[in-house]
């Protein structure tokens, strides 16, 4: 589904990748983990077109997208979540799903003002597919709060919906446990593994070993902008080159 | 959506019977200013209450509609509706070529560079004396005309600009309620976001840019044929400065809103004639007041304080209400 060929990413002087490659299988959850500074969220930035490698190159199920935007990415099926949740945060939690169904939908300017048959058929559809990812992700009920109002927890899981809401083949998210309590971490790596259980391949950059050893098909090991090991999660906790990485020697 | 049909049916309605009472007063010429200033300010809201664009130059887009048809029609004698169209799309297609450079930017450099084409254009309205009489001004533009009917007394004006009006707050709330309206509050909110969820912003902002500039321009037609003399005094910096200061003070991103800011900024400088040379104070003043006390503007600041008065007077102690 995405695979990496020998990405270099390098800013001024400081090299965040060195010739980084790995696949990520279709439909399996795939984690990505390293200590602080192995360059996760380089990779991750890179993947979702937000950074341009250096050298090297990204594919989506065979399709060279190194360099794409993000818009063209969000159109190609692929969409990713962030660190620290980027809501929008004077929509209401609705609204912003709504949003993530911008590339499933395509009324221009003129149809919206003047309200063409198309565009209400159309917005029909945008709020029952909303609301049906919002109810995936267990938040329909706040579905009229202004985003910008909801604890952390629920922020998490609102910006899940919205990226579903995409219909995505690929989802990316970043670190989705960070900022969340013991009870919400369970809740999170049951909704991941129903995310995959529908289709959806996910790669997942996080700190948390403990989500990461339950949810992940495979795991892959950054460190210090090189990958260390690739395996299973059993293969990874058994792995000395990772214990040392991870322990120090 | 129900909500927003009742609200604009009842906002037309109060617009229609409007002139009824006062016939031919002064207020009633007042009140095509700010159906005039109501049509710019929601032009403007689009790009800076929506999309979180600011621009110092709309006063340069409306003058392009004044001067366009101004020339056109006074000393060509071409069909002014035709020219009104012309113009639009004209300055429209002109914001959406000087909209790709200019929207790169963010922040204090949008507002420079738009500051920058807006005294680019005042400059140019000046100093072609050949084709816009420069300073001392255009003469002589005709009144518009359907047939026989001539629009050249207030009250016409009245219904010809608020009709036009009205009929672009219904656009900008229909367009402000549908995919596009989301994606451009998206923008504001979180621009990576917006893009990552497939929202080409660069586009879309340069789209909003042109369509705002050519609602603009049309402004600028009807301003023309309205009063039958422009000249650059109207297009001038203070002007944009005044337009954005209607969109904040009404309420970003609320249509109704940008109505408020219009009708109190034009009506204001009439009010304030009491104070006399010490009006620009007073009305400073107010300005500084408004921002610090209803930072979300008229359109929110209005309801919240006769809640809290409202509280006040009932002697109970309000749960949501607040000074706003």
């Amino acid at each position: 589904m995405l695979r990496l060929a020998d990405v270099t990413m390098t800013f001024g002087g400081l090299t965040a990748l060195q010739d980084f490659s790995m696949t990520a299988r279709r439909g399996e959850i795939t984690g990505i983990i390293g200590p602080n500074g192995a360059g996760k969220t380089t990779l991750f930035n890179i993947v979702s077109g937000i950074y341009t490698q250096t050298t090297g190159k990204v594919f989506l199920e065979e399709r060279d997208i190194s360099g794409m935007p993000p818009e063209r990415l969000a159109s190609l099926g692929m969409v990713r979540t962030f660190q620290n949740i980027e809501l929008f945060g004077q929509l209401t939690v609705l609204e912003n799903v709504m949003v993530g169904r911008h590339t499933r939908s395509n009324s221009g300017i003129f149809a919206c003002a003047f309200k063409l048959p198309n565009h209400l058929r159309e917005e029909r559809q945008i709020r029952e597919q909303a609301l049906k990812w919002l109810e995936f992700a267990g938040i329909a009920d706040l579905c009229q709060v202004t985003a910008a109002n909801l604890p952390f927890g629920k922020g998490r899981l609102l910006e899940i919906a919205r990226a579903l809401a995409l219909e995505p083949r690929l989802l990316l998210m970043d670190e989705p446990a960070a900022g969340l309590n013991s009870r919400e971490t369970l809740e999170l790596a049951l909704l991941i593994k129903r995310i995959r259980d529908i289709g959806v391949t996910v790669v997942l950059v996080e700190h948390d070993m403990e989500l990461v050893m339950d949810v992940c098909d495979a795991i892959v090991v950054l460190n210090l902008g090189c990958k260390l090991a690739t395996g299973t999660p059993r293969q990874i906790q058994e792995n000395p080159a990772v214990i040392a990485a991870y322990l120090g020697e | 959506m129900k909500r927003e049909v009742v609200k604009f049916i009842i906002f037309a309605a109060l617009v229609m019977l409007a002139p009824l009472p006062l016939k031919q007063s002064y207020l009633l010429n007042v009140l095509v200013f700010v159906g005039i200033n109501t049509l710019l300010a929601v032009a403007l809201n689009l790009l800076l209450g929506f999309a979180g664009q600011i621009s110092l130059g709309h006063a340069a887009f409306f003058g392009m509609g004044a001067y366009l048809s101004g020339i056109l029609t006074a000393n060509f004698g071409l069909n002014p509706w035709l020219i009104i169209v012309l113009a639009a799309v004209t300055v429209g297609g002109l914001a959406f070529v000087l909209g790709f450079p200019i929207l790169k930017l963010k922040g204090h450099y949008l507002a420079m560079a738009t500051l920058g084409f807006g005294i680019i254009f005042y400059i140019v309205f000046n100093e072609t004396i050949g084709l816009t009489g420069g300073p001392s001004g255009l003469p002589g533009i005709p009144n518009l005309a359907i047939g026989s009917l001539t629009f050249d007394n207030d009250l016409k004006n009245y219904y010809l600009i608020w009709g036009v009006t009205l009929l672009t707050i219904l656009l900008c709330v229909n367009l402000a309620h549908s995919r596009i309206g989301r994606a451009l509050r998206a923008i504001h909110d979180s621009e990576v976001a917006a893009r990552v969820m497939g929202v080409n912003v660069r586009l879309l902002k340069v789209q909003i840019f042109a369509l705002s500039a050519a609602i603009s321009a049309v402004a600028g037609s009807l301003y023309a044929h309205t009063m039958t003399f422009i000249s650059p005094t109207s297009f001038g910096f203070n002007f944009s400065v005044e337009l954005v200061t209607m969109v904040i003070i009404g309420g970003l991103g609320s249509i109704y809103g940008s109505f408020l800011g219009a009708a109190l900024l034009t009506l204001l400088p009439e009010l304030l004639r009491a104070f006399r040379d010490y009006d620009i104070i007073a009305y400073g003043a107010l300005l500084v007041f408004m921002t610090i006390f209803m930072p979300g503007g008229l359109v929110r600041g209005i309801p919240d304080l006769m809640l809290f008065l409202w509280s006040r007077l009932t002697g109970k102690r309000g749960g949501n209400a607040q000074t706003g």
